[in-house]
């Protein structure tokens, strides 16, 4: 029977209706991290997608439950590990919500200043990331990736003369911030601004009038305003599906109130939208941060002592829900304090997470090529998926 | 839809206290058998459809508590609800109400062993499937030995 065999592997290979189940990753250079997803294909076309997580879980929840409110913070920025400075601020603001602590108006300020210069370090990330992965259709391949990382290389440069690390930085502090600006930060600050503003331009440029960055990015992966919430995907997804809502502004933290800043929204909700989103927010960061060294005000850093030993703070018994608007969404620590030095429960909302949940909804019905566009646009940090 | 609103319909429906301050409520002691149903009104009446997160806080002796986060996001409400669970750890699912509920319901499984009724697809998300214990337990102790390769 050589005939049927033969025929058999025909229909098997080429015949077009059968279904084709393919693993993409955990090592995949589009996932920016370990993500398995395991793609069920009808020829080019997903039909099915599961995702499996959890290849960088380190169980912080429980580690958040060990260690102490000053030891804590610096671990916090393991978390979302490319936007250190949110989390860690989620956390301290969550102790001193419960322990009602007054944090000095100078502090405030600089949490909002290395907030937004991380939205920026964490948003060049993301375009330069993204381009690199649609490819050589991108003029060449990495041109986009390699200016970005000169961008987000300035702003690292900024964060090491203020705390001395240029990735992880342990600079919040229950009470205050851990550090104050060294001598002539300001003006490098400025004039650091000054050329990302104007190289924006430049990737603006380079890709709205690429015919290929449009079609792969327009009508591609396309949230709805309803799915977009009842996900939860929060942050510049959430704006590029017409939900005009941004923490920063609606349920304000640190100063934001102080500051006059524009909420971009979109309504299209595909690719192209949460790029327009991310474009203007970087615009709006900088505007935010040149407000902050305007109008940086006198005074101490932290109404609390400097950390001397891991068991000085300590939280009144209670509970609290703290929020912070970072580069990906809404970041959240609920915090359960029992009177001790360390929170009797700690939960970590991370953003990444819940925008990553989004992808089995919107991915079935498109090539596996578009699926690497979905990702990037998504921008998930493992670190924070897994925790 | 404002708190104060919120805090008076969800007294009127449910005989439940809603505290806080600001847009942030919270409800203490929703029923397990209640729990759908309360997210139904949520949802429809007070129009919370964002769902923020669900995690558990084990209090040992006084058994597991499901915490669940939803938001109204253009009015300004929301609403963080707690429901303690018996002994048999068994919780009806949200998944029907907020797809979101889906990776967070696998989620407290896998780390508290809560057993959300009616989930569709219930399976450890963070751990691997042949994990044993539940870490954030309080029982689980930190240096539980484990095989460290599988």
């Amino acid at each position: 029977m050589p005939d049927l065999e033969a025929r058999k592997v025909i229909e098997l290979g080429y015949g077009g209706s059968e279904r084709l189940v393919m693993n993409m990753g955990p090592q995949h250079p589009s996932a920016h991290g370990v993500f398995r997803m395991i793609l069920t294909l009808e020829g080019e076309t997903i039909a099915a997608m599961d995702s499996v997580i959890g290849y960088l879980h380190r169980c912080h929840e429980k580690l958040g439950e060990t260690l102490t409110y000053a030891q804590y913070p610096s671990i916090a920025s393991k978390t979302d590990y490319v936007a250190a400075m949110t989390s860690e601020l989620a956390y301290v603001l969550a102790a001193e919500n419960i322990g009602k602590i007054e944090v000095p108006k100078r502090a405030q300020h600089l949490r909002v200043l290395v907030a937004e210069l991380q939205r920026i370090a964490s948003h060049c990330l993301w375009l330069g990331t993204w381009c690199l992965d649609m490819g050589g259709a991108l003029g060449g391949g990495a041109t986009v990736f390699l200016y970005c990382f000169r961008e987000r290389e300035n702003v690292l440069d900024l964060f090491e003369s203020l705390t001395g690390a240029r990735l992880l930085y342990g600079f919040h502090q229950v009470g205050g911030t851990r550090y104050d600006l060294p001598e002539g930060w300001a003006q490098r600050c400025r004039d650091t601004m000054t050329v990302i503003d104007r190289r924006l331009d430049e990737y603006e440029d380079m890709l709205e009038t690429n015919t290929a960055f449009q079609v792969r990015s327009q009508g591609v992966g396309v949230v709805s305003r309803e799915l977009a919430q009842e996900v939860g995907i929060a942050g510049p997804l959430l704006r590029g599906s017409g939900v005009d809502f941004d923490i920063r502004r609606d349920d304000p933290y640190s100063s934001y109130g102080d500051f006059d800043f524009r909420i971009p929204v979109e309504t299209a909700g595909d690719c192209y939208a949460r790029y327009r989103v991310r474009m203007q927010e970087f615009r709006e960061s900088s505007k935010i941060v040149r407000q902050v060294l305007d109008g940086l005000p006198e005074g101490p850093i932290s109404s609390k002592p400097a950390l001397k030993s891991v068991g000085q703070v300590r939280i009144p018994k209670g509970e609290g829900y703290a929020r912070v608007e970072g580069p990906r969404g809404e970041v959240g620590c609920y915090l359960i304090a029992d009177g001790g030095p360390k929170p009797y429960r700690m939960k970590w909302r991370g953003a990444s997470f819940s925008n990553l949940a989004i992808l089995p909804h919107i991915v079935p019905g498109h090539k596996v090529a578009d699926v690497v566009a979905i990702m990037g646009s998504v921008d998930p940090v493992f670190g924070e998926v897994d925790r | 839809m404002t708190p104060d609103r919120a805090i008076s319909l969800i007294k009127e429906r449910f005989g439940l206290e809603a505290a806080g301050e600001g847009r942030s409520l919270t409800v203490e002691g929703v029923p397990v058998e209640g729990w759908q149903e309360f997210f139904d009104f949520a949802k429809e009446t007070l129009g919370c459809r964002f769902f923020s997160f669900l995690t558990a806080v084990d209090w040992k002796e006084q058994g597991v508590e499901v915490v669940c986060r939803v938001e109204n996001l253009d009015e300004g409400v929301g609403i963080l609800a707690k429901c303690r669970l018996g002994a048999d750890l068994r919780c009806p699912t949200l998944t029907g109400r907020y797809r979101g509920a889906d990776w967070m319901e696998r989620e407290c499984y896998d780390m508290f062993g809560v057993r959300f009724e009616g989930h569709p697809d219930l399976r450890r998300i963070l751990l691997s499937q042949d994990w044993e214990g539940h870490p954030l337990r309080k029982d689980y102790a930190v240096d539980t030995p484990h095989a460290p390769y599988r």
